[in-house]
Order: C-alpha cells, then sequence, then structure tokens
C-alpha cells in the first residue's frame, strides 16, 4: 500500500522520512538535551514546528485543488478558520469557571455580552468527539454548498477565485460581529486544557506536535491515494481540458466536488491542530489576504507536487517568523517579491530547481 | 385528486420508476435502421441563426460527411447533438427512444455518442496510455473512478486501440509531445475507448501529412459498419476519399445531400462552395 503511494514519488518519499525523524528527534531533543546544551529545542520552539506542520497540511489542501484539480481557490482560509472555531469552541467550554468573570457555565465574552446562556449551536462543543466531527463537517459542508452552486452552474478560473475571496470575506465579516456568538472581534482565546490536559504543559505540547506531524504525514498520504488513482488521473485532466472531460462522460462538477470537500475537510483539520498550538482563534484568519497567502505558499514551494507545498508553507512561514520579529512592516513587501521571483524565474517553484531523476519523458 | 394520480403512477407494476429508469440505462433503439435522428433544428445567438431549421438523419453504420464554408454551422451542430448548447427549437433523437435534448455531456457520451473536437483536444499531461485509460467505457462516478483499476481486458483493449491509431511506439510519452496528427489519432482513439454507437468526428485531418490523411481516411472507413460516424471535414480531396453520402450544409440548414458526384453537380452547391 504505502510502496505504491510512493512509487515514482521520490520526494514525498524524502519528506516523510524528514517528517518522522522530526516527529521523534525534537521531542527527545527537548527532553533529554539539558538547557544549556546548543541541541537542546526549547518548547517554545516545538509549538512554533507544530504550528509550521499546520500550515503544511493546508497548503496540501490547497495543493491539491489548485495543482491537480486547477481550482485557485482564494478561500480555503475559510475552511481552516471553521476548523479552528470548532476546536475553539470546544477549548472555550473546557475552561469553565476558570475564566475571569469565573461564569461555570458561559465563556467570559457571552458574560460580557450579558448573555444568560449558551447559544443553540455551541451545544454539544463540551464533547470532545463532538468537536471533532464537526472539525470536519463544518467545512466540508460548507465546501460541499458551496461546490453544488458553483461547480453545477460551471463558474471556473477567475471568476470563481473572486467568489472564494467573496466567501471567506463574508464569514469574515459575520465573525466579527459579536451577536454572532463567536467572541467577535477578539475571537476565542484564554484556553485551560485540552482532554483535562493543560496547555501550557510541555508533555502536552509535545503531544500536540507529535499529533500534528502525524496528520500531516496521513494528509499526505491521502492526497496521494487521490493523486494516484485514477480519479486523480482525472482531475488533472479536467485541470487541462475540462470540455474534453466531460464529453468522455465523467461528470465534471461531482469530482469537483468530492476532491474540494476533502480538500476543505483536510483544511478545518489543520485549523483544528493550529488552534491549541497558537491558543487563540480569531476572524482575521477569514481575512482574504490570509488565503491569498496560502496560494503563495505553494506557489513558491511548487504546484502540483504535494511535497512542494509542505516546503512552501515551512520555508514561508519560517521567513515570515525570521522576519516579522526583525522588520515587521517588510513582511507584505518580502512576501510579494517572493512571489513575483517565483512566479517569474521558477514556475515550478522551490522543488522545480531538484533535478528529476528517471522523470517520465 | 392529484395526489391520488400521482399515487397511482407511482404504484404501477409496469412501470419502472423515473430516477431508476435513467436514459443510460435504456438501450438505443435502431430498428428502423437510424442512428441518430436531427429534425427542424434552430438555434441562433444574439438573433443570428446559427442553424436554421436542419434537418438529417444518419443510418446504421453510416460514414456520412459534412461539408460546408466556414461558419456553416458544422461545429454548432455536433455541439447540439452532444448537449453542448441547447436548440431553441427541434428535436434530436438517438435511436428512435433516445431523447438527447433531455441529457447533458456526461450522460450523452456515456449514451454511446464520442466527439472530437475540431481543435485536437488530448490530455496533453498525461501518457498516451492514461489518455485511453481514462477514456475506457464503464462506470465514470467519482468512487468507482477512485478504486478503478485495469483488467486485463481493458488492457488488451488499450493495446488494440493503440495499434489501430497506430501509437504503440509512443504509449508511454506525454501527449503534449506529439505531433499534430498524432493527437487527432489520440483523440479518435480515446473516442474508440468508449466504444460509442455513433463517432462525430470534426475536421479530423487538418493540419496533416497526405500519408497521415490516407491513413485517417482508413482509420476511419473501416470504423464505419460497426460504428456510425459522421464526418466534418474541409479537404475535398480527403471528403472525396471516404464519403458514399455527403451532406453540405450552408447558414445554418441543409443544402444538398446524396453522393460526391451529385453534389458536385449541384448548381446550389457550386454557388455558394464549391465554385467559390
Ligand atoms: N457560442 C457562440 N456564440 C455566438 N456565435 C456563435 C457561437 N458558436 C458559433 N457561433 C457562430 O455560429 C456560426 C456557425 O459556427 P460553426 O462553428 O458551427 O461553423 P463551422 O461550420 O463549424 O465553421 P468552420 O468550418 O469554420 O469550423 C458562426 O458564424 C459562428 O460565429
Ligand atoms: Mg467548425
Amino acid at each position: 500500500m504505502l510502496t505504491k503511494l510512493l512509487k515514482d514519488d521520490r520526494g514525498g518519499m524524502v519528506f516523510l522520512i524528514i517528517l518522522s525523524l522530526v516527529a521523534v528527534l525534537v521531542p527527545l531533543l527537548n527532553i533529554f538535551v539539558p538547557e544549556s546544551n546548543p541541541l537542546h529545542v526549547s518548547t517554545y520552539t516545538i509549538t512554533l514546528l507544530g504550528k509550521y506542520l499546520a500550515f503544511a497540511l493546508l497548503a496540501l489542501a490547497v495543493d491539491l485543488v489548485w495543482g491537480y484539480l486547477g481550482i485557485l481557490s482564494l478561500g480555503h482560509g475559510a475552511f481552516f478558520a471553521l476548523g479552528g472555531y470548532a476546536m475553539g469552541m470546544y477549548l472555550m467550554l473546557q475552561i469553565g469557571d476558570r475564566g475571569v468573570y469565573g461564569n461555570a457555565d458561559l465563556p467570559d465574552f457571552m458574560v460580557f455580552l450579558n448573555w444568560t446562556e449558551v447559544p443553540w449551536f455551541w451545544s454539544g462543543f463540551n464533547h470532545f468527539w463532538f468537536a471533532m466531527i464537526m472539525v470536519m463537517f463544518v467545512p466540508g459542508l460548507l465546501a460541499f454548498i458551496f461546490g453544488v452552486l458553483a461547480f453545477r452552474s460551471r463558474v471556473t478560473g477567475v471568476y470563481l477565485s473572486i467568489i472564494t475571496q467573496a466567501l471567506t470575506y463574508a464569514l469574515m465579516l459575520a465573525f466579527f460581529r459579536n451577536e454572532m456568538g463567536f467572541g467577535g472581534n477578539n475571537g476565542l482565546t484564554d484556553f485551560k486544557d485540552i482532554l483535562g490536559f493543560s496547555l501550557q504543559a510541555d508533555s502536552t505540547r509535545i503531544v500536540l506536535f507529535i499529533i500534528t506531524a502525524i496528520a500531516l504525514g496521513l494528509g499526505y498520504l491521502s492526497c496521494r491515494a487521490i493523486v494516484v488513482s485514477r480519479l486523480g488521473k482525472v482531475a488533472v485532466a479536467i485541470r487541462d481540458a475540462e470540455d474534453r472531460v466531460r464529453f468522455t462522460g465523467y461528470r465534471v462538477d461531482r469530482v469537483k466536488l468530492a476532491i474540494f470537500t476533502f480538500s476543505a475537510v483536510l483544511a478545518g483539520i489543520a485549523g483544528a491542530l493550529y488552534v491549541p498550538q497558537v491558543g487563540i482563534i480569531n476572524p482575521g484568519e477569514f481575512s482574504p489576504l490570509r488565503s491569498i497567502e496560502l496560494v503563495v505558499w505553494v506557489a513558491i514551494g511548487g504546484r502540483a507536487t504535494l511535497y512542494g507545498a509542505v516546503v512552501g508553507a515551512l520555508l514561508v512561514n519560517y521567513s515570515k517568523t525570521f522576519l516579522t520579529a526583525a522588520a515587521p512592516e517588510m513582511w507584505i513587501f518580502v512576501l510579494g517579491a517572493m512571489f513575483v521571483l517565483v512566479t517569474l524565474y521558477l514556475p515550478n517553484g522551490i522543488v522545480g530547481l531538484i533535478p528529476k531523476r528517471g522523470a517520465k519523458a | 385528486m392529484k395526489a391520488l394520480n400521482n399515487l397511482r403512477n407511482f404504484a404501477r407494476r409496469d412501470k419502472v420508476f423515473d430516477f431508476v429508469d435513467k436514459p443510460t440505462n435504456r438501450a438505443v433503439d435502431t430498428s428502423h435502421g437510424h442512428i441518430l435522428y436531427v429534425e427542424d433544428v434552430t438555434v441562433s445567438f444574439d438573433g443570428f441563426k446559427a442553424i436554421n431549421d436542419l434537418n438529417f438523419y444518419i443510418e446504421v453504420g453510416e460514414l456520412r460527411c459534412m461539408i460546408g464554408p466556414n461558419g456553416a454551422g458544422k461545429t454548432t451542430m455536433m455541439d447540439i447533438i452532444t448537449g453542448k448548447t441547447r436548440p431553441d427549437k427541434g428535436s434530436v433523437f438517438f435511436g428512435q427512444n433516445i431523447d438527447l435534448l433531455k441529457m447533458d455531456e456526461p450522460e450523452i457520451s456515456q449514451m454511446g455518442i464520442g466527439r472530437k473536437f475540431q481543435k485536437p483536444t488530448v490530455f496533453e499531461f498525461h501518457t498516451v496510455f492514461e489518455n485511453l485509460e481514462l477514456s475506457i467505457a464503464g462506470d465514470k462516478d467519482v468512487w468507482s473512478v477512485f478504486t478503478a483499476k485495469l483488467s486485463s481486458e481493458q488492457l488488451d483493449r488499450i493495446a488494440d486501440v493503440l495499434t489501430t491509431i497506430g501509437l504503440t511506439e509512443n504509449a508511454y510519452q506525454r501527449a503534449g509531445a506529439l505531433s499534430h496528427g498524432q493527437k487527432q489519432w489520440l483523440e479518435i482513439g480515446m473516442l474508440l475507448m468508449q466504444n460509442p454507437k455513433l463517432l462525430l468526428v470534426d475536421e479530423p485531418v487538418a493540419g496533416m501529412t497526405h500519408q497521415e490523411m490516407d491513413r485517417t481516411a482508413e482509420l476511419l472507413t473501416s470504423l464505419a459498419g460497426e460504428h456510425s460516424v459522421v464526418v466534418v471535414e474541409h479537404d475535398m480531396d480527403f471528403v472525396r476519399s471516404i464519403a458514399n453520402k455527403v451532406t453540405v450544409l450552408h447558414q445554418g440548414s441543409v443544402l444538398a445531400e446524396g453522393t460526391m458526384d451529385e453534389v458536385q453537380n449541384n448548381q446550389k452547391v457550386i454557388e455558394v462552395y464549391l465554385g467559390e
């Protein structure tokens, strides 16, 4: 099974090996190497890495629809944020009476709004399993409904990209509103623990990091499973000659719908892994610019390779962390410049620089 | 009352439910000898009638050539048959029983109508082999496609088609790397993989050398009989080399129909087309 998925995928193999090594070594270096030693990896770094890995999973989701299916989604940030909010709602309800207002039934922001009870759509989120289902279900459902409307009526290209932007923008405006019941401007934050484990504890952070690494690995393999199947070939065919696919007897709208929905679910999972590690989710995640940034990661890393998306996400986010510390106002220009340079000189992204051995003619 | 009627209809034993009776589950009925009926079809784009009261019939196993000057409506006619364009009026039947105007492109393709585009369209990124694999007839819903594996019969079928279209040597080449003529053949091969009953072939020899044209003529004539084939072509020599029956389109309707000789001697045809 594994060998079949990774056949002809040297890059993917290398990536998975490195990922496994990192998932094992980084925690070891944290636990067993004393802090004075330069090889010690701080818990702060681990959480930072965990965040990058969650972004990498999101980038995979974007590459699946953009690189293979040809849908330039500029709204994947919305699916990520929805997954994040679903997780955040669970974490919020775990705070209990440890909030500022000490109200055992209501999250702080609801107390602040003088609400007397938790709105109906928060019910169930005190159960971890329910929240995890919602992490996948809510983004999946939104993508499904969006897809039915957009793909049936054959909206493609720039128009489709624009409505994905509109989608995430509309959600941002909605989530900014206090009456929506998702914490408005401030979003959801001040989380205390997950499944009874303190989010501040080193061990919890390490476990979250490992889980994120595993999720990324599995996400990669599941995307690979789609890509190597005939469905994946149909996807590429749709990207290159949609009409031909239709006249060959495939329901293009359903293929798009299935892959787009799957991708949104992946993005949702990425969001859910991100939130407990960074400790906050707010409407900023829905901002149109955020979604555009994701596409830039994939473009920089290299489209339609999957591992390229991972490389792009890691690289860009590392530079971002580095640069926003050094010169925050420069970041947006650096990002723009990277994008322009890559589009002009590296159409296949950074991974396109790696010479292909035994490449098919 | 209406509800009761609905209930009665629902309970009828001699009929299957509509959702079970998908057109694609029905076999095409050609007992009257015709595979395609195009009757009184009109299409206008912004008031301009691209197809104007078009009528013609294609027999089972026939090889029909359609000619006509640029803009005569030949491609639009194929768009209508394959579900890409909806006519303003008229009817298009596949056999006696299947109303093509009620179906969309994938359904029509699944029914057994294959179409080659005027501009050769293959999946450039995929290999020749993969192009044929993707065109295999069969279940094309998402899950079946995701889990699809090539059976040995299917592999044989691909090998056969590769031989037929002369691309065996190029099987593992990217389709994008093929010559123009080879792409045309590959596209015909892709149609063959779908086991169509009717092939609509739009300008198959555009951009081909004389040798290639001869081979294409051979290929298309060999397909007739088992399949019904409609060929749209501008190249008169080519048409003469394959046609029994020729339909001349002009301004969206049939100007003349008959053997190549009859058509060539038809006064109206000479005026608008051949004599130009
Ligand atoms: N979608 C469309 N919108 C507007 N006009 C169209 C459309 N499709 C076709 N036409 C017009 O309808 C007429 C018939 O076009 P069609 O492509 O069917 O001609 P044709 O016989 O295939 O010509 P050619 O030999 O050049 O391929 C042309 O005048 C064309 O401009
Ligand atoms: Mg044409």
